[in-house]
């Protein structure tokens, strides 16, 4: 096995007395305190975490949206300097290759991708476009909960004035932060690219004000379930749509069927018909009957004696807030309605499952 | 007390051996959220997967130390998972078992021993 790689924040998560676990080939903190604490404490107060395993990529050639609009369905021409967009690189075949963000910071774009699609998504952009650059010498840290703006901003008094998907560049003690109003846990905070030999500060700063505490993958991952984000390569993957996946809403109109610059996305076929006539099935909340989690891989039966499972769990566990057990799969569009009692196959038994909508718990972004 | 290598703890309580998960075990899962627990009069064998838990981060067994009887499981567990993290070897014991010859406890690890094992 090769050796795993370490974020600028190692040192501090050793320090902090995190347990650590390999992640895309990062050694990562997948808890401080405890994933219930911590998760609890990030919906309550703010937590921060280390996410500088994932990709930070600067577009900066001439025609670089032009460019991104061949590899996205996203109106990325039409996304205002200073702000920020969620968005996919599809395939031929409609399905997901990554899904990333996407800032306009003026005279380029600023993407963050996932850490184990890092290496793929740059091979695509570099043979699609000039001007590719892998951000290889700053960290990613996000501070995310309702105590997160008056974290920052005590640091950085200007985030304050931020809204949800806004993306800035300020000033921290002499060093520029790259930072957006976003996170993947439901809640209100910022994402803030630091450069590395400043990350352990600039953490240690935001730990340092009142009501933030670190937080790991453990918790990361409970939050975003809860949230009803999905997790690249679990809830969504080559095989899955856009549409099934539920993030038509990520295609803005100008790129869908009739707009004016409609398709020229790989697999613009499918994914525009999807979005418009609803595919055969899609993701939906589930909401386990009993107290047992039901983890992504199990089985899902349209009855209780159902000899073929209709759909699997994608994502699945406990959610802290909610104080019970909750799970993301994919259903045919039958089964898909709110209310609907499926079977999950659990250790051999059949147990009922809720269909529910998403999110589990409704967002409180600064809007 | 005694230690086995899967870091549960048995304890002899009268004629029964009392069987629950170590510290060492209970901090490694994290926060426990549910344990399926065997029903009472079930024979087992060594090596059986008995129970299930639970944890915000993966699912675990607890495996059966001993032939014998499974003659009592702890209701508390059900009520409330989070005991396991809150008294792993105390009130969370998971189940109490009749066996044939309470001196196979001898074979077990002591304290001293179980310390040096996870060590």
């Amino acid at each position: 096995m090769n050796a795993l790689l370490r974020t600028p924040l190692y040192d501090l998560h050793q320090a902090l007395g995190a347990r650590m676990v390999g992640f895309a080939g990062y050694a990562m903190p997948v808890q401080f305190a405890g994933v219930m604490a911590e998760h609890r404490h990030c919906r309550a107060a703010a937590a921060l975490f280390d996410v500088s395993h994932m990709g930070q990529i600067i577009l900066g050639g001439r025609g670089a949206a032009q460019g991104l609009e061949a590899l996205v369905p996203v109106d990325v021409a039409g996304l205002e300097p200073g702000r920020q967009r969620y968005g996919f690189f599809t395939n031929d075949a409609g399905g997901i290759e990554d899904d990333l963000m996407i800032a306009n910071r003026g005279d380029h774009l600023l993407l963050v991708v996932n850490a184990a699609r890092k290496a793929a998504d740059l091979a695509l952009l570099e043979g699609a476009m000039a001007g590719v650059e892998a951000v290889t010498d700053r960290a990613l840290l996000a501070l995310q909960g309702p105590g997160a703006e008056a974290a920052l901003a005590a640091l950085v008094p200007d985030a304050a004035a931020m809204r949800f998907m806004d993306v800035a560049v300020l000033d921290w003690d002499g060093v520029a932060l790259w930072i957006s109003r976003s996170g993947y846990t439901g809640e209100d905070g910022y994402e803030i690219s630091v450069p590395e030999g400043r990350a352990e500060a600039f953490a240690r700063a935001l730990l340092a004000q009142p009501g933030v505490l670190p937080a790991g993958l453990g918790a990361r991952d409970s939050l975003r379930l809860e949230a009803g984000l999905c997790l690249y390569g679990q809830d969504i993957d080559e095989a899955t749509s856009p549409a099934e996946a539920g993030l038509g809403w990520a295609i803005q109109k100008v790129r869908r069927l009739g707009g004016v610059r409609e398709g020229g996305f790989p697999g613009d076929a499918r994914i525009m018909a999807e979005v418009a006539q609803g595919p055969a099935r899609r993701r939906v909340g589930l909401l386990p009957q009993g107290r047992a989690p039901m983890r992504a891989g199990v089985a899902l039966f349209a009855a209780q004696d159902a000899a073929e499972p209709v759909g699997q769990i994608t994502s699945g566990g406990f959610g802290p807030t909610l104080d019970r057990p909750v799970a993301m799969g994919y259903l045919p569009v039958q089964q898909a309605t709110p209310g609907t009692t499926v079977w999950g196959d659990l250790r051999g038994k059949r147990l009922p499952l809720q269909v529910a909508p998403l999110p589990f718990h409704s967002p409180s972004y600064r809007k | 007390m005694k230690f086995t290598e899967e870091h549960e703890w048995l304890r002899i309580e009268g004629d029964l051996v009392v069987v629950g998960i170590t510290e060492y075990a209970a901090e490694q899962l994290g926060d426990v959220v549910f344990v399926e627990l065997p029903e009472p009069e079930t024979q087992v064998a060594k090596g059986d997967e008995v129970c299930v838990i639970e944890s915000v981060k993966a699912a675990s067994d607890i495996l059966a130390p001993l032939d014998g009887e499974i003659v009592e499981a702890n209701p508390a567990l059900t009520e409330n998972p989070a005991l396991v993290n809150e008294d792993p070897q105390g009130d969370a014991w998971f189940f109490k078992m009749q066996i044939d010859d309470l001196s196979v406890l001898d074979a077990f690890m002591d304290e001293d021993e179980y310390k040096d094992f996870i060590a």
